[in-house]
């Protein structure tokens, strides 16, 4: 389960963004594609076991999921899904346009 | 907290990031992407089940190649350096990352491992990923390539169970092939199951243990390894 590994490593970018400032994290938000191999859920049963004693530990998870969508790169139709990943107007192999998302959106810092 | 009217509340301040999370990882890969180019090492990235025939298909190349190109190896698994230790008997200079608990290697093992092992005229490197269909597909290790051994005794739909795996791959390596007479397999399933998941399905059948058996593969490999902008395309 490389969720854990994946949460060390958003506590270490949440601390590089909090840097020098005297502020406590409030709130933590990422976005995970569907095609990113991340599971959404042990996510963030790994994020619960892992928060505590980092300065996320009072930081809620907000999980923006974002679907897989593979499209042509030159027509740009969206390929239905479970369908062969290539166009069948272009003949072009489909690209994915969005779904491997592993990222910090933004963070809310409590301030004084 | 609100110093305007003394309410208690807190002030919260959005910080907008996008950042990628791995983005550490992604950095540590390119370093070591860079280091092989600089020696125009050819890098493997390895993946498949625990079974699939990882280390059977090395030891199949370093005789295929016999003798004819240098070869190295570095081998993941949870415990134990029997994988490392086949490949060294095979010919191919190895070493082996214990991830302990680890699911997956990620691209700061790599380098440990890169100040450790002698790569001096080494032409491919082979990293042979922990036995896994899930998490060593997302950690970019600095590899050229990725490359998924799929055995055939694994199930047709394998490809479409574990989409995120055989969506990264460059070319699958279906093996075991020469068990198929005794199985009740459909390899066309395979094949499609692939495409689904798939943009540019790339598929080598493989016996490892049968002459001549790894014969599509070495010539995928030597080809990628000399024009990878044409096969790439």
């Amino acid at each position: 389960m490389h969720e854990y590994s994946i949460v060390q490593s958003l506590v270490d970018s949440v601390a590089a963004a909090v840097g020098s400032r005297e502020a406590s994290v409030h709130e933590v938000h990422v976005a995970i594609g569907e095609m990113s191999g991340v599971d959404c859920g042990l996510l963030t049963t790994a994020y619960d076991v892992f928060r505590a004693g980092t300065l996320c530990e009072h930081a809620s998870l907000t999980i923006e999921r974002i679907p897989a969508r593979w499209h042509c790169p030159r027509c740009d139709a969206t390929i239905a899904r479970g369908a062969f990943l290539r166009c069948i107007e272009c003949n072009e192999p489909a690209q994915l346009a969005s779904g491997d998302e592993i990222v910090l959106q933004r963070i809310e810092l409590e301030v004084a | 907290m609100c110093t305007d009217c003394g309410c208690g509340d807190v002030n919260l301040v959005p910080l907008e990031l996008q950042t990628r999370i791995l983005a550490h990882n992604d950095g540590t890969a390119a370093h070591n992407r860079a280091h092989f180019r600089e020696r125009g090492i050819f890098t493997v990235n390895l993946m498949g089940s625990p079974g699939s025939g990882k280390t059977a298909v090395l030891e199949a190349t370093a005789r295929a190649f016999d003798g004819g190109a240098k070869l190295a190896a570095i081998a993941g698994d949870l415990a134990t350096e029997n994988d490392a230790m086949r490949l060294v008997r095979a010919g191919i200079r190895s070493r082996a990352i214990k991830t302990g608990q680890a699911c997956h290697l990620d691209a700061e093992m790599v380098h440990h491992e890169l100040h450790l092992l002698d790569l001096k005229g080494v032409e491919y490197l082979f990293i042979e990923n922990v036995g896994n269909l899930v998490c060593p597909a997302v950690y970019d290790l600095g590899q050229d390539v990725n490359v998924v051994a799929l055995s055939v005794t694994e199930g047709e739909d394998k490809p479409l169970k574990y989409p995120t795996m055989f969506a990264k791959a460059d070319v699958v390596l279906l093996t075991k092939t020469d068990l198929l007479p005794h199985l009740n397999v459909d390899v066309q399933i395979i094949y499609h199951a692939l495409a689904r998941v798939m943009p540019n399905p790339v598929v080598i059948p493989l016996a490892a243990r049968q002459p001549g058996g790894v014969d599509g593969w070495i010539a995928w490999l030597t080809q990628r390894r000399s024009a990878p902008e044409q096969l790439a395309s």
